[in-house]
C-alpha cells in the first residue's frame, strides 16, 4: 500500500467514525423530539435554536457528574464493561459501504473503511461480542437488578441471535457472497431487485431481531426501568454511563445500516445507474443511504415509543418457538428454489 | 478426575428488595420477594412508609377542620376523599344538604374518578414500557386539575366540601370548561384504547396476569374496579345510592376474568360512564345554595355578613372559636362511597365534643393492596409491576 492509500484509509476511518459520532448526537435529540411530538409534549427547546445544542449540554453533565463505583464492585470488569460494548458498537460500521466509489484525481475510492471479504460474519461477531459488555456489567455490578439485567441480556442473546443469523443466510444464498459489496450489487437495477422484495419473511425476522440486538423497546429487558430499575446500568454513573448511551444509539446505526445494506439495496438509488453519473452519482448513492438509514433510524424511534415491552420468557418463546422455525422454513424455501433454478 | 455432570446442581434462592425507592412502586410500598430465577415464589409487601397519622390527627381537628386532610391521603383523586368525610360527617350531625351541593359533589367525584382512571391506566402502560399512553393520559388529566382548580382554588389539595355543603359555589360558565375537557376525554380514552387493546405485546403482558377469583376478591374485601373485574356486580353508587347518585343513568362495567387486562378494560369503561354522569349532572344541576346552615355552627356565613354586620361577625368568631360552636350529637356515622377505587368511607365516633373521639378511615387501597402477594406468586418479576399498576395502590391512603 501506497502512503497516499494510507492517508485515504486514515481520512475514512476518521470521517467515518466523526459522522458516527454526530449520528448519535442527532439522534439522541431526535430521539427526545421525535417522543415529544408522539406525546403531545414539547421536548428539549432551551438550549440553541429549538434545543438542538441538547445533545451536547447532555454531554458536559455527563463529564462533570461524579464518577461513582460502589463498594463491593469487581473493579476491572465494572470498568471495562462499558468499552466492551461501546467499541464493538463503532467498529461495526467500518465494513458497511455508504456510497459507491468516488474519483478524486483519476483515483478510485470506494466509500467503505474496509472491503472484509466476510463481512457479514464480522458484523455479526462484533455485535455478539457488544452483548458481554451488558453481561458483564451486570456482573460485576453487584447488585441484584443489575445481575439480573445481565442475565436476560444473555438469554436475550441466544434467543434472537440465531433466527437472525439464519435470516441473514437466506440473504447470503441469494447473493452468494459473505462481503457487502456483492450483496449491494445484487440488489443493483430495478426496484423490485432490492431484497426486501425477494425476501419479505427474512426482513420481517431481521428486523424484529435487530430490535432485541440493539436492546430497543420493545425488547429492552436487560434494562426494563420499571423493573430492574435500570438494569446492567443501575450502578453506573458519568461518562461510563453516556457509554452504554452512546453504545445504544451507535448500534442502532449500525443496524439501520445493515438493514438497508441487506434488504434495501444499500446505497442503490432505485432506477438510475449511480457509476454512470460519476460523482454526482456517488453523491446521489450517499444521498440514498442516508435518507434510507434515516427512515429506519426513525422506524427505531417510532416504535419505541408505541410499543409496551416483552417479558423475557415471551421474548424467548418468541425467538424460539416462532421465528426460528420460520427462519430455517424460509431458508429451506430459498434454497430449494436456487437448486430447481440451476438444474432447470 | 470429577466429572462436571455429576456435581449436584445447586440454586439458591435470591431475596429481592422491590422498594420502597423503586421506579414501579408509586410512592412508597416495599415488597421483599423471593425469587427462583425470575419467577418469584414468595413476596411479603412491608406497608408503613408512608404513615403520616391522619387517624390520629381527625382527634384533634374539628369537623371542618379534617377534611383538609382528607385529601392528603388521596394523590389521585382528593375530592372523593373529600366528599366522603363530608357524607359521614353530615350523617352523624344530621344535615341534609340542598341538592345543588349532591350535584356539584357528583360531578367531582366523577371528574375525579376519570382523572384517578386516566392516571392508572397510564401508569400501568408506563409499568410495561409504553411511555406514550401514559403522557396521552397525564396531559388530559392536567386539564382535569385546571378544571378543580377553577373551582376549588388549588389542584391536589381541594378541601372543597364542608360539613353542610360546599366551600363555595362553582363559577358561572364552568359548564363549558368541563364539557370541553370531557369531549376531549373521549377523543383520548378512543387513543389509550387503539394503542393499546388489540397490541398482542400489551395482551400478552396482561392477559392471564393476576387473576382474582370471585371468592378471593370477596373474601379479601376487595371493591372497586378490581372487583367487578372478577365478575362481582357491586357498586356502591347502584347498590346504597349517596349524594343523589339514583337521580343519574348509568352503567355498572364489570368484566369477568378478574386479570390485569380486565382491570384495565373496565377502568376504561368506567372512564366512559363518569362522562355521561358528568353531562348528566350539568344538564340537571338544580339551582340553589350549596351551603346549609342549620345554625349549629359547622359553616362560616357568608363574607359579607361577617365584614358588614356585627352579628355577622360574632357568628363567625363563634364558629371559629374552639370552645364555642360545633356541638355535634354523641353517636357514630359511616357512610360507603364508591372511590375511584373501591370502597371508601369514614367511621367517626363522636363523644359530643368539638372534635370526634375516633376517626376511622376504611381505605380502598388496604384490602385492594392485601391480595397482592397471593397474586404475585408464581408470577415472573415482570409482572410485579403490572399487578401493582392494576391494583392502583394509593400510598396516602395505604398507610394513612
Amino acid at each position: 500500500m501506497d502512503f497516499l492509500g494510507f492517508i485515504i484509509i486514515l481520512v475514512k476511518v476518521l470521517v467515518v467514525f466523526a459522522a458516527t459520532m454526530l449520528t448519535v448526537l442527532i439522534l439522541i435529540y431526535a430521539e427526545r423530539r421525535v417522543s415529544a411530538f408522539m406525546q403531545g409534549r414539547l421536548g428539549p427547546n432551551r438550549v440553541g435554536p429549538k434545543g438542538i445544542l441538547q445533545p451536547i449540554a447532555d454531554g458536559i453533565k455527563f463529564l462533570m457528574k461524579e464518577e461513582f463505583i460502589p463498594a463491593g464492585v469487581d473493579k476491572p470488569i465494572f470498568i471495562l464493561a462499558p468499552a466492551i460494548l461501546l467499541i464493538p458498537a463503532l467498529m461495526t460500521f467500518a465494513v458497511i459501504p455508504f456510497g459507491s466509489s468516488i474519483t478524486i484525481l483519476g483515483r478510485e475510492i470506494a466509500l467503505q473503511v474496509a472491503d472484509v471479504n466476510v463481512g457479514i460474519l464480522y458484523i455479526l461477531a462484533l455485535t455478539s461480542i457488544g452483548v458481554y459488555g451488558i453481561v458483564l456489567a451486570g456482573w460485576s455490578s453487584n447488585s441484584k437488578y443489575s445481575l439480573l439485567g445481565g442475565l436476560r441480556s444473555s438469554a436475550q442473546l441466544i434467543s434472537y441471535e440465531l433466527a437472525m443469523g439464519l435470516a441473514v443466510v437466506s440473504i447470503i444464498l441469494l447473493s452468494g457472497s459473505l462481503k457487502l459489496n456483492d450483496i449491494i450489487a445484487d440488489q443493483q437495477g430495478y426496484f423490485l431487485s432490492w431484497n426486501v422484495f425477494k425476501q419479505p419473511l427474512a426482513f420481517v425476522i431481521f428486523l424484529v431481531a435487530v430490535y432485541a440486538e440493539t436492546n430497543r423497546l420493545p425488547f429492552d429487558l436487560s434494562e426494563a426501568e420499571q423493573e430492574l430499575v435500570g438494569g446492567y446500568h443501575t450502578e453506573y454513573s458519568s461518562m461510563k454511563f453516556a457509554m452504554f448511551f452512546m453504545a445504544e444509539y451507535a448500534n442502532m446505526i449500525t443496524a439501520a445500516a445493515l438493514t438497508v445494506t441487506l434488504f434495501f439495496g444499500g446505497w442503490d438509488f432505485p432506477l438510475i445507474n449511480e457509476t454512470m453519473l460519476g460523482n454526482w452519482g456517488t453523491a446521489l448513492s450517499v444521498l440514498a443511504f442516508i435518507l434510507k438509514m434515516g427512515f429506519f433510524l426513525f422506524l427505531f424511534i417510532w416504535v419505541r415509543w408505541t410499543f409496551p415491552r416483552f417479558r423475557y420468557d415471551q421474548l424467548m418463546k418468541l425467538g424460539w418457538k416462532v421465528m426460528l422455525p420460520t427462519a430455517l422454513f424460509n431458508i429451506f424455501v430459498t434454497a430449494g428454489y436456487l437448486t430447481i433454478k440451476s438444474v432447470v | 478426575m470429577t466429572r462436571v455432570t455429576e456435581l449436584p446442581l445447586e440454586t439458591d434462592k435470591m431475596v429481592l428488595n422491590f422498594g420502597p425507592q423503586h421506579p414501579s412502586t408509586h410512592g412508597t410500598l416495599r415488597i421483599i420477594m423471593e425469587l427462583d430465577g425470575e419467577t418469584v415464589t414468595k413476596a411479603t409487601p412491608e406497608i408503613g412508609y408512608l404513615h403520616s397519622g391522619f387517624e390520629k390527627l381527625g382527634e384533634d381537628l374539628d369537623f371542618n377542620q379534617y377534611i383538609t386532610i382528607t385529601d392528603r391521603m388521596n394523590y389521585l383523586s382528593p375530592l372523593c376523599n373529600n366528599v366522603a368525610y363530608a357524607l359521614a360527617a353530615e350523617k352523624l350531625i344530621g344535615i341534609e344538604v340542598s341538592k345543588r351541593t349532591e350535584y356539584i359533589r357528583v360531578l367531582m367525584c366523577e371528574l375525579s374518578r376519570i382523572a384517578d382512571h386516566l392516571l392508572n391506566v397510564g401508569m400501568l402502560a408506563v409499568d410495561l414500557g409504553a411511555l406514550t399512553a401514559f403522557l396521552y393520559g397525564f396531559k388530559l388529566r392536567e386539564d382535569i386539575y385546571d378544571l378543580f382548580e377553577i373551582a376549588t382554588g388549588t389542584r391536589l389539595t381541594t378541601s372543597y366540601t364542608l360539613v353542610g355543603g360546599l366551600m363555595r359555589d362553582i363559577p358561572d360558565g364552568y359548564d363549558k370548561a368541563v364539557l370541553k375537557v370531557l369531549d376531549e376525554v373521549d377523543k383520548v380514552a378512543n387513543d389509550i384504547e387503539t394503542l393499546l387493546n388489540k397490541n398482542r405485546i400489551w395482551q400478552d403482558r396482561t392477559k392471564k396476569i393476576g387473576i382474582i377469583s370471585k371468592e378471593d376478591a370477596i373474601s379479601y374485601g376487595i371493591t372497586g374496579p378490581m372487583a367487578r373485574a372478577t365478575g362481582i356486580e357491586w357498586d356502591i353508587r347502584v347498590n346504597e345510592p349517596y349524594s343523589s347518585y339514583e337521580d343519574f343513568e348509568f352503567d355498572v362495567a364489570i368484566a369477568l376474568n378478574g386479570d390485569v387486562f380486565d382491570r384495565y378494560l373496565v377502568r376504561m369503561e368506567e372512564i366512559r360512564q363518569s362522562i355521561k354522569i358528568c353531562r348528566q349532572s350539568l344538564e340537571k344541576m338544580p339551582s340553589g345554595d350549596v351551603i346549609v346552615d342549620p345554625g349549629l355552627g359547622y359553616s362560616l356565613p357568608p363574607k359579607d355578613e361577617v365584614y358588614n354586620s356585627i352579628e355577622g361577625l360574632i357568628y363567625h368568631f363563634e364558629v371559629t372559636m374552639p370552645n364555642r360552636g360545633m356541638t355535634p350529637p354523641v353517636g357514630e356515622a359511616y357512610v360507603p362511597t364508591e372511590s375511584p377505587n373501591g370502597e371508601l368511607g369514614f367511621y367517626i365516633v363522636s363523644d359530643g365534643n368539638r372534635t370526634p373521639y375516633r376517626v376511622r378511615t376504611r381505605p380502598p387501597s388496604l384490602m385492594n393492596y392485601s391480595i397482592f402477594s397471593k397474586l404475585i406468586e408464581g408470577h415472573m418479576l415482570s409482572d410485579a409491576p403490572a399487578i401493582i399498576g392494576s391494583i392502583n395502590v394509593i400510598a396516602g391512603e395505604l398507610d394513612r
